[in-house]
C-alpha cells in the first residue's frame, strides 16, 4: 500500500470521526446552534425546593420556554432563591403568575411550572414571581393528615 | 515458609521496579518528540493499522450492543410504560460508559496485542538493537508513532461506537419495536448535555487510549526476548489493558459523574 493511499484511507477515518462527533453534539444531545438565542431571567422565591436540580425544566402549559439558572438560599427569609432563564420570545408572562414545583408522571424529575394568571402587565427581566407553590412533600402531607391538620 | 515470605515480597519489589521502568520508558519516549517531517509518514501507517483496520470490529460491536440495549431497555421500561425514555437511556449508556470502556477493551485485544508481538518480535530478532547499532533511536522511530497513534485513534473509534450503537438502538427501539421516533431523540436530546456528557465520555475514552497504547508498548519493548516471552507479553498487554481500563473508568466515573 503506497503512502498515499494510507494517508487517505486515515484522512477518511478522521472525517468519519468528525462526522460522530457532529451527529453526538447535534443530534443526540440537541446543541443547536438555535439555543444561544437570547434569554432572561425571573426569580421565584420557594419554602421547599424539592427535588429541582440547576438545568432543570421550566414549563407553560406543558411546553418548555426556559430552564433553572441556579437554587441559592436566602439568609435572611431562609427560603430558596431560583433564578431561571425564559426563552425571549416567550416576554408576556401575566405579572401576577405562580411557580409550580410539578412532578411530570409518578416517578419522574421535577420540574417548574408556571401557572399563568391574568394579569395585562407582564414579567419584565429581573421581575420576582408573586406567588409561587412548594414541591409537594409526601412526608409531610402524611403527617398533616396524621395530625388531623 | 521463609522462601514463600521472600518470594512474597520480592513480587511486590518486581512489581515496584516495573511500574518504574514503564514511568522512565514513557518518559524517554515522550520527550524524543516525532520529526514533524519524517515522522508524519510513520504515524500515519500506524494510524492506519491501529485505527482504520480497528473500524471494523468497533462498528458491527457498536451496532450489537446498541441493539441489545434498545431490546433489553424496552423490555425493562415498558413494564413501567416509560418505554419512550429508551432513547435517553441508550444515549447515556453509550456516551458515558459503554462507548469509552468497551471501545478501550475492544481496542486492547484488536490492536494492543498487535502492538505487543510487533514490538516484541522485533526486539527477538534484534531488530531494535541494530537500529540502536546505526544511530537511529527505536524510542523515536518504532515506539513513539505506535504511542501517538492509539492515543488519536481511541477517541476517535469510541465517538463511532456511541453513534452506531445509538443508531443500533433506534433500529431496534423505533423500527421494530415500534417507540416513536420524536419522543427517542427528544428525550434524549433533553436529558444529554453536550459539555457533561459528550465531552467527558471523550475525555475518558483519550485517558483509555494512553493508557491501552503505553501498556502495549511498554509490554513488547520490555519483553523476554523468546517466542514464550512474546506470547507471555501479549497476554499480559491484554489482562493489564482491561483491568486497567476498567479501574480507570471508576474513578474518573466517580470524579465526573459522582457529585459529592
Amino acid at each position: 500500500m503506497t503512502q498515499r493511499t494510507t494517508d487517505i484511507t486515515v484522512g477518511l477515518f478522521m472525517l468519519a470521526g468528525l462526522a460522530a462527533l457532529l451527529f453526538l453534539a447535534l443530534q443526540v444531545s440537541g446543541l443547536s446552534p438555535k439555543s444561544a438565542k437570547s434569554t432572561y431571567t425571573i426569580y421565584a422565591d420557594f419554602n421547599d425546593t424539592g427535588g429541582i436540580t440547576p438545568r432543570g425544566r421550566v414549563s407553560m402549559a406543558g411546553v418548555t420556554v426556559g430552564s433553572i439558572d441556579s437554587i441559592t438560599l436566602n439568609k435572611e427569609t431562609f427560603q430558596a432563591r431560583v433564578a431561571m432563564s425564559i426563552h425571549g420570545d416567550v416576554n408576556n408572562i401575566p405579572a401576577d403568575s405562580a411557580a409550580v414545583i410539578r412532578t411530570s408522571g409518578l416517578l419522574g424529575e421535577q420540574y417548574i411550572d408556571i401557572s399563568i394568571g391574568g394579569d395585562m402587565e407582564s414579567l419584565q427581566p429581573g421581575d420576582t414571581f408573586y406567588s409561587t407553590q412548594s414541591a409537594m412533600n409526601i412526608e409531610r402531607l402524611i403527617s398533616n393528615f396524621a395530625s388531623g391538620k | 515458609m521463609i522462601d514463600r515470605i521472600a518470594s512474597f515480597g520480592r513480587s511486590g519489589t518486581d512489581l515496584v521496579v516495573s511500574i518504574g521502568r514503564a514511568g522512565r520508558f514513557l518518559a524517554g519516549v515522550l520527550s524524543g518528540v516525532p520529526r514533524p517531517i519524517t515522522g508524519f509518514p510513520l504515524l500515519m501507517k500506524q494510524l492506519y493499522s491501529v485505527g482504520v483496520l480497528s473500524l471494523a470490529i468497533i462498528v458491527v460491536s457498536g451496532l450489537f450492543i446498541g441493539m441489545v440495549l434498545g431490546l433489553q431497555g424496552y423490555t425493562i421500561l415498558s413494564d413501567f410504560g416509560s418505554e419512550a425514555a429508551i432513547g435517553q437511556m441508550i444515549a447515556l449508556t453509550l456516551v458515558r460508559e459503554l462507548g469509552p470502556v468497551v471501545t478501550a477493551l475492544l481496542f486492547a485485544g484488536r490492536a494492543g496485542s498487535a502492538l505487543t508481538a510487533e514490538i516484541g518480535l522485533m526486539k527477538a530478532t534484534e531488530q531494535l538493537s541494530s537500529m540502536e547499532m546505526m544511530g537511529v533511536d527505536p524510542l523515536r522511530r518504532v515506539i513513539a508513532p505506535r504511542l501517538w497513534a492509539g492515543f488519536i485513534a481511541m477517541p476517535v473509534l469510541a465517538i463511532i461506537f456511541s453513534m452506531v450503537g445509538i443508531w443500533g438502538g433506534m433500529l431496534v427501539g423505533v423500527e421494530w419495536l415500534g417507540v416513536f421516533e420524536g419522543s427517542y431523540w427528544g428525550n434524549m436530546q433533553a436529558s444529554v448535555d453536550f459539555w457533561d456528557d459528550v465531552v467527558n465520555g471523550i475525555i475518558k475514552s483519550v485517558v483509555f487510549g494512553f493508557v491501552c497504547a503505553w501498556i502495549a508498548v511498554y509490554q513488547g519493548y520490555d519483553c523476554v526476548p523468546t517466542s514464550a516471552g512474546i506470547s507471555s507479553a501479549t497476554t499480559k498487554t491484554v489482562v493489564y489493558s482491561s483491568l486497567a481500563v476498567l479501574g480507570l473508568d471508576f474513578v474518573l466515573t466517580a470524579v465526573m459523574f459522582g457529585n459529592f
